[in-house]
C-alpha cells in the first residue's frame, strides 16, 4: 500500500495506454496484473465512432486515470489540454508532458515548471515528466506537485535506468514520491528502479508493444513488487574485494 | 534551403553504384545512428535477405516509437479548377473536363458523410486556382471541417505565410505538399506553365506553414517523375531539415507513385513494389520518429503488408473526385485512380487483424485552436 495523489494504491506499476494494440487489454491488466493507474493521452481521447470506442470506456471505474498532456508544446497548451482532460475524464490527476522536439521527445523543463505552477493552483494533482534534474525536482516539490516523474532513459528506447547517477540524488533528497518514467524496457529494469528506492514506475512501450501486453504487465507487476520488497529490506552492499577472513586479522586486531 | 538537395546529389553521385554486401548491411543496421551515406548505400540493396533484415529493423523502430497504432484519415476534394499544365496530373488544365467546386453547404454534406463512415481526420484538397478557389474559400471549408473533425489538414497550392496563419487560426493543424520531384530541371519540364512552375515557392511552402503555426507537415516526391532514389534521398534530407528547423513539428514523409490519371503520360521511371518497399523501410531506419504515410494509391495487399513494418498513417475509404462521399449518379473524373477501394470498415478490420489499433483521433478537438 502506498499513498499518492490523495489515494491509497496497492500497485506501484503505472501503465501508459497510447501505444496499445487494443484497448480491451486495459481491463485485463487491471484484474490480472493489478494495475490501478492508467495514463491516457488527451489527444487520443476520441469520441465513440462507428469503428472505435473511446479509450475511457475500457478503463475500470475503480482505476485511476492519469491525464497526459503529451502533444503540448508549451505551458499554455499543457494547461488547456489538462483542463479538457479533466472535463473528459473527471480525473484531476495530470501528467505534465511538454516536449519541444519530436525527435527525442525530451521534456522541456522551463515550460513544465510554468505549467505545474498553474495546474497546482487550479487544483490538479500534478505529476510532471522531467529530466533527472535534482534542482528542478526540488522546485517542483516546493510548488506542490504530487510526485516527480524523471526519465530512466529516453522515451521508447527500452534502455532501462540509463541515468542512475542522476536519479539517485532525486530519490534520496525529494520527499514526495518519485516515479521513474520512460525508457524502462524490461521487468528487470523496473525491479532495479524499485531497488533504488523509486516509489513507482510508469511503463508504456515495453508493455504495449510486446506480443502479449497482459502477460508482460503481470511480469512487470511482479518485478516491481520484488524490487520494492528488496528496497524495504535493504540491499546488501557490494564490495570490491572478497571478505574472507584473513590470517593477518588476529595480529591486526590484537 | 536548397542546400539539402545539393547534399543529396553529392551523396548520390558518390554511392550510386555502391551495392553493400549482406555483412555491410548488418553493420549499418547495428549502428545507433545511420548517416545519409549509409542510406545511399541501403537504397542500392537488391538482395532479398538484406531487405528483409532492413524490414525487421524498421519494424522494431516503428513499434518503439509509435507503438501498435495506425492513424486513419481521408481526403476531401473541394475543387478541381486548376491553372497548371502539369503533364502527369488528372487536374491539369490541359485536360478538358467539367470543372467544379463545392459550395459550402455541399462541403458540409460531404463532411457529414465522411463522419458517418467513422472518419475523424480530413485533408482538404483543391487544384491550384486562386480565382476559383481563393484562400478565403479554403478557409471557410476548413472552418466547417473543424466543426466535424478532430484534425483538419490541407493539401492546397503553396500559400504565403500570412495566408497559412489565417488557416491555422481557422483550426488547420497540418499541411501536405508534395514537391513532385526535387530535381529542378525535371521539375521545370513537368510543369511547363502555371503558378506551380515556381520550384522554390513550392519547396519553401512547408516552412511558411510551420512558421505560421501549423503542427504537422508531410513532404515527399511523386515517385517516377524523376530519378526515384535521388528523390527519396532529397525527401529524407528535406524532412531532417524541417525537424532541425522546427523541432516541435510532427514531420511525416510519403512516397506516392505516379498513377494513371486518364491522360497520356508515361512516367520517366517506374518504381517496382520491391523498390517502393525498400524506400519506406530506409526512411524509417534513417528517421525513426518521422511519420510514414501511405495513400489509397497503393493496393490493399501491399498496404496491409506495410502497416506491419513502418506505416504510421494511412488513408481509408478515399474518394478522389470532387464531392465523392455523397452518393451521386454520374461517374466523375478523379485526380488519380484509387487502388485500395475498400471501405473504412474493411480497412479497420484488416488493421485489427494485424494486431494493431486503428486510431481516428490524433488531436482532441479544439486543442489546437485554443
Amino acid at each position: 500500500m502506498f499513498e499518492i495523489g490523495g489515494k491509497t494504491l496497492k500497485s506501484r506499476l503505472f501503465v501508459g495506454t497510447g501505444k496499445l494494440p487494443d484497448y480491451s487489454v486495459i481491463e485485463k491488466m487491471y484484474y490480472e496484473a493489478g494495475v490501478e493507474v492508467f495514463a491516457v493521452a488527451v489527444r487520443r481521447i476520441g469520441p465513440n465512432t462507428k469503428h472505435t470506442k473511446n479509450v475511457l470506456e475500457y478503463i475500470p471505474k475503480d482505476a485511476v486515470i492519469m491525464v497526459n498532456t503529451s502533444g503540448a508544446q508549451d505551458h499554455k497548451e499543457a494547461v488547456k489540454i489538462a483542463m479538457i482532460g479533466r472535463e473528459l475524464t473527471n480525473s484531476n490527476w495530470v501528467k505534465v508532458e511538454i516536449e519541444k522536439d519530436t525527435k527525442y521527445l525530451f521534456p522541456d523543463s522551463i515550460e513544465t515548471l510554468k505549467a505545474c505552477e498553474i495546474l497546482v493552483k487550479e487544483g490538479f494533482k500534478v505529476f510532471p515528466y522531467i529530466y533527472p534534474d535534482l534542482n528542478l525536482a526540488k522546485e517542483l516539490e516546493l510548488i506542490g506537485v504530487e510526485a516527480v516523474m524523471p526519465l530512466g532513459s529516453p522515451i521508447g528506447t527500452n534502455k532501462g535506468i540509463g541515468c542512475e547517477v542522476l536519479l539517485k540524488p532525486i530519490i534520496n533528497e525529494i520527499k514526495i514520491p518519485v516515479i521513474i518514467d520512460a525508457g524502462i524496457g524490461r521487468p528487470s529494469h523496473a525491479a532495479k528502479a524499485m531497488e533504488m528506492g523509486a516509489d513507482a514506475v510508469l511503463i508504456n512501450t515495453a508493455i504495449a508493444t510486446s506480443s502479449d501486453p497482459v502477460k508482460m504487465a503481470i511480469a512487470f507487476s511482479k518485478a516491481v513488487e520484488a524490487g520494492r520488497l528488496a528496497f524495504e529490506v535493504g540491499l546488501l552492499k557490494e564490495y570490491e574485494y572478497a571478505q574472507a577472513s584473513s590470517p593477518l586479522e588476529d595480529f591486526i586486531t590484537g | 534551403m536548397t542546400e539539402f538537395i545539393r547534399k543529396a546529389q553529392k551523396v548520390w553521385e558518390k554511392f550510386k553504384d555502391y551495392v553493400p554486401t549482406y555483412d555491410e548491411v548488418c553493420e549499418i543496421l547495428e549502428k545507433e545512428v545511420v548517416n545519409i551515406e549509409d542510406v545511399a548505400k541501403l537504397l542500392n540493396v537488391e538482395d532479398k535477405n538484406s531487405i528483409l533484415l532492413m524490414a525487421s529493423k524498421a519494424k522494431k523502430l516503428t513499434r518503439e516509437n509509435f507503438g501498435k497504432v495506425i492513424l486513419l484519415y481521408a481526403p476531401l476534394y473541394i475543387s478541381n479548377y486548376c491553372q497548371n499544365g502539369c503533364v502527369y496530373c488528372g487536374f491539369s488544365c490541359r485536360k478538358n473536363y467539367k470543372r467544379e467546386k463545392l459550395e459550402l453547404d455541399e462541403i458540409e454534406n460531404e463532411l457529414r458523410a465522411m463522419k458517418e463512415e467513422g472518419i475523424d481526420s480530413v485533408i482538404i484538397l483543391t487544384g491550384e486556382d486562386r480565382i476559383h478557389s481563393p484562400v478565403d474559400y479554403i478557409k471557410q471549408a476548413c472552418k466547417i471541417a473543424a466543426n466535424y473533425m478532430s484534425e483538419v489538414s490541407v493539401e492546397v497550392y503553396p500559400l504565403f505565410e500570412e495566408e497559412y496563419r489565417s488557416l491555422a487560426n481557422a483550426g488547420v493543424v497540418g499541411i501536405t505538399i508534395y514537391q513532385e520531384t526535387y530535381q529542378k530541371e525535371d521539375y521545370e519540364k513537368l510543369h511547363p506553365f502555371g503558378p506551380k512552375k515556381d520550384f522554390e515557392f513550392r519547396l519553401t511552402a512547408v516552412e511558411r506553414a510551420l512558421s505560421a503555426g501549423f503542427h504537422e507537415a508531410c513532404v515527399g516526391p511523386l515517385l517516377g517523375l524523376s530519378h526515384p532514389q535521388k528523390d527519396v534521398l532529397c525527401t529524407l534530407l528535406h524532412a531532417e531539415y524541417l525537424l532541425d528547423r522546427f523541432p516541435k513539428a510532427e514531420i511525416s514523409v510519403s512516397f506516392p507513385r505516379v498513377r494513371s490519371a486518364g491522360i497520356d503520360f508515361v512516367p520517366m521511371f517506374s518504381v517496382s513494389d520491391k523498390e517502393f518497399i525498400k524506400f519506406l523501410i530506409v526512411a524509417r531506419i534513417y528517421l525513426p520518429r518521422v511519420g510514414i504515410v501511405i495513400s489509397t494509391r497503393e493496393d490493399a495487399r501491399l498496404r496491409d503488408a506495410l502497416i506491419d513494418v513502418c506505416i504510421t498513417k494511412m488513408s481509408a475509404g478515399s474518394k478522389t473526385t470532387v464531392g465523392g462521399y455523397v452518393p451521386q449518379e454520374e461517374e466523375k473524373d478523379a485526380q488519380f485512380e484509387v487502388e485500395d477501394r475498400r471501405t473504412v470498415a474493411e480497412v479497420v478490420e484488416s488493421i485489427i487483424k494485424k494486431g494493431l489499433r486503428p486510431e481516428f483521433t490524433n488531436w482532441v478537438r479544439g486543442v489546437n485552436s485554443l
